[in-house]
This record gives C-alpha cells, sequence and structure tokens, in this order.
C-alpha cells in the first residue's frame, strides 16, 4: 500500500494543471488574485474527494453502460452543496467565484478521476487520490494567482508586497494576462524537466516565484 | 430589437467566451491544430449551443420554476444538455449523414464543453427571455468558432516557426491565446451591456 505517493502524485509528478493540463477554465478565469485560488481549489478538492468517495463506494452498483451520466449525476450533487454553503457562508467569495463554482461539474480533472481512478479502486485509495489530486491544483491555483496578484496589484492575499510606488500592471489582472502568465509557467516547467533537475514542490514553488 | 442585437454582439466580440470568459479553453486548445477540424467543432458548438441556450431557458421558465425546483438547476442543466446532444447525434445521422459525418467526431466532446453549461447558467444570471436566450447561444456560439479559427490559423503558420524548446506544445498555444486576447480586449466599450 502506497498511500503516500497516491497522495503525493498530483503534487508535481501528475499535476492536474502543470502537467496533465486538466481543468484550465477555472484556473485562468479565477486566479486575478491568491485568495480566490484558495478558495476555488478548495472547493473542487471537496467535491473531488466526495464523488471520489461515492463513486467507489457505487462502483459495483453502477451499470457500465450508463457510468459516466451516473458519475455526471453525482458530481453535479456535489457541486449543488457546495454552491449553497458557499453562498451561505462565504457569500463575498461566492459572488467573486461566480459562474465557475457551479462549472466545477464540467472540469476535467473531476470527471476524470472518477473514470480513471475512483471507479477502480476502494474507498480509502479513491479519497486519498482526491486528496491529493484536490490539492496539488489547489496548490497550481495559489501559484499562479500569487504571480497575477504580484505583478497585477503588487500585493500577495491582500498585504502589499511591493511597496506603494508600484505602477499595477494591469494586464495581468485581465485575461491575457492569465493565457500568457499560465504559458510561461508552462514553458519553465518543461525548462526544469529537461534540464533533469526534478523539481520538488518546495523549489517549484520559490522558482515560479521569481519569475 | 436593437436589444437582441446589442446580446448578440456582446457575445461574439465583446465578451467573447473563450478569450474573455475563459469558457471551453479544453476544446479551444485541443482541436485548434487544424483550419479544417476547428471548423467542424466551431460548426458544431454554434449549433448545439444556440439550441441548448433555448431548451434550457424553456426547461428553467416552465419546469424548474413552476415546480419550486430551482435548487436543482445545476443537475438538470447538465442532464438537458448531455440528453440533447445525444438527441442531435442520432437526429443529425438519420436526417443527414453528409453533415453527420462531418460533425460526428465533435459532438460526444461538447458534453463536457464548459460553455454550453456556462451559457444555461448566464441566461439565468441575466434573466434572459426565450428569444434573447437564442441570440446570446448564437453569438456566444459564433464567437467561440471565430476564436477557434483565428487560433487554428495561427498554429499552423506556427509550425513552421522556431520556436524555444521549452515552450514548444500547450505553453506557446497559451502565450498565442494571451496575445489573441489583447486583441480582443479593443472591442470591450464597443456596447454597453
Amino acid at each position: 500500500m502506497d498511500l503516500r505517493r497516491e497522495f503525493t502524485k498530483g503534487f508535481v509528478a501528475e499535476n492536474p494543471i502543470f502537467r496533465l493540463l486538466l481543468g484550465m477554465c477555472p484556473t485562468l478565469a479565477v486566479t486575478t488574485a491568491a485568495l480566490n485560488g484558495v478558495a476555488m481549489g478548495l472547493a473542487t478538492t471537496v467535491v473531488l474527494v466526495g464523488s471520489n468517495c461515492t463513486i467507489s463506494l457505487l462502483r459495483r452498483f453502477i451499470p457500465p453502460r450508463v457510468r459516466i451520466p451516473a458519475f455526471i449525476v453525482i458530481i453535479a450533487s456535489f457541486v449543488t452543496i457546495i454552491d449553497m454553503l458557499m453562498a451561505g457562508f462565504f457569500y463575498e467569495l461566492h459572488k467573486v467565484l461566480g459562474l465557475f463554482i457551479p462549472l466545477i461539474v464540467v472540469n476535467c480533472i473531476i470527471l476524470g478521476r472518477a473514470e480513471a481512478y475512483a471507479s477502480k479502486n476502494p474507498l480509502l485509495r479513491s479519497l486519498i487520490d482526491g486528496l491529493g489530486m484536490g490539492l496539488g491544483f489547489t496548490i497550481s491555483l495559489i501559484v499562479l494567482g500569487s504571480i497575477r496578484e504580484i505583478l497585477g496589484s503588487g500585493t500577495v492575499f491582500g498585504f502589499a508586497l511591493l511597496g506603494e510606488g508600484y505602477p499595477p500592471f494591469l494586464v495581468m489582472l485581465l485575461p491575457p494576462g492569465a493565457f500568457i502568465v499560465l504559458g510561461l509557467l508552462l514553458g519553465l516547467m518543461n525548462k526544469l524537466i529537461a534540464s533533469g533537475r526534478r523539481p520538488q514542490a518546495a523549489s517549484f514553488k520559490t522558482e515560479a516565484g521569481s519569475l | 430589437m436593437a436589444n437582441l442585437f446589442i446580446i448578440f454582439l456582446s457575445a461574439l466580440l465583446v465578451n467573447n467566451f473563450v478569450l474573455t470568459r475563459f469558457l471551453g479553453i479544453c476544446p479551444f486548445l485541443g482541436v485548434s491544430r487544424k483550419v479544417e477540424t476547428a471548423l467542424g467543432m466551431g460548426m458544431a458548438v454554434i449549433f448545439v449551443m444556440t439550441l441548448a441556450s433555448l431548451v434550457t431557458n424553456l426547461v428553467y421558465n416552465l419546469v424548474l420554476i413552476p415546480l419550486n425546483l430551482l435548487f436543482l438547476h445545476i443537475i438538470t442543466f447538465i442532464l438537458v444538455i448531455a440528453s440533447l446532444v445525444q438527441l442531435v447525434e442520432i437526429v443529425l445521422e438519420k436526417i443527414s449523414p453528409a453533415l453527420y459525418r462531418a460533425l460526428g467526431i465533435y459532438l460526444p466532446l461538447i458534453t463536457t464543453n464548459c460553455a454550453i453549461l456556462g451559457l444555461a447558467l448566464l441566461n439565468v444570471i441575466k434573466g434572459h427571455s426565450a428569444i434573447q436566450a437564442i441570440f446570446f447561444g448564437l453569438g456566444a456560439g459564433i464567437g467561440f468558432a471565430l476564436a477557434l479559427l483565428i487560433m487554428a490559423g495561427i498554429r499552423e503558420r506556427l509550425e513552421l516557426a522556431d520556436v524555444p524548446v521549452a515552450l514548444q506544445g500547450a505553453a506557446i498555444t497559451l502565450i498565442t491565446a494571451g496575445l489573441l486576447s489583447l486583441a480582443f480586449m479593443g472591442f470591450s466599450g464597443l456596447v454597453k451591456l
């Protein structure tokens, strides 16, 4: 039982955003600030863990022919729960993330894990897999959100970092900034991997931060 | 009429689904390698989006509101979209085999295209009527196809360019999309909505 490996694979080796290029829409849309990245990442993680566990428990009862619709209904139920909870307890964040909370339903990471992992593995492993993948997704969103927030408004999590005199690089907060920062980060990841240094989670974060 | 035109133009250019709303990025990156496939996907999306926009709008207003089942709207929309795509596939196969052959492989991919679900949800948020929903869906679909076609054209040229090794593949595609998105920013302020 190599549960540790199952847990950490989502961080770097099979990172959903930087390695598998899944879940691009929320990644690009909500990362105007680091905090939004945290919220979106955690909401996705909760849905992912919930759907992974449910699908793993039901895997012997779901007929293979209708498994995809069944998975989607399970995922959509969890998304509805999260949508209501966030609207109730984190109204401001819910307003900022807006459309992209209900759109977790069509996030390919979740359906991908359901199909590739949870439908074939027991409960505990599916739970660990969901948690690891979800946290890997969250970390990537925070990295991307921090870079865009630092460049775009000179702050991280709302704390002023670059001082008063920093002229905001507005494009970074606008849609083009999302595409360009993510593109450059992917290039950086490719370069690090090509140069033979297997980037650990920690060193990867600092490298990306100094971009 | 002017109102409908503004909704159409806004969905098409100003708030382009792919480049400013970030909806449907996966097919945008995945199917934009060749102009030919981009055209096929674009046509399929225009067709399904217009239809899905109308149908989800009708389901919302005529079924969910009278039955007081609004909390089910996410589940309902995704099921309606999935069955609609399946239905379009079956009908198209019977009525027009030529069109089916052209669009066939793209249709199943559309179910998981978040632009369609996003469109249905935006219709609810904006409180569109059925006729407004048709124009919104049409504009969004054509906007998606437009972005996809431009991207495919650029990527075909990019094949010949000397791209740094580390940036090859997805990285340069994303940077290109960023520049394209920058160009589309020029449309903001074209219409106020």
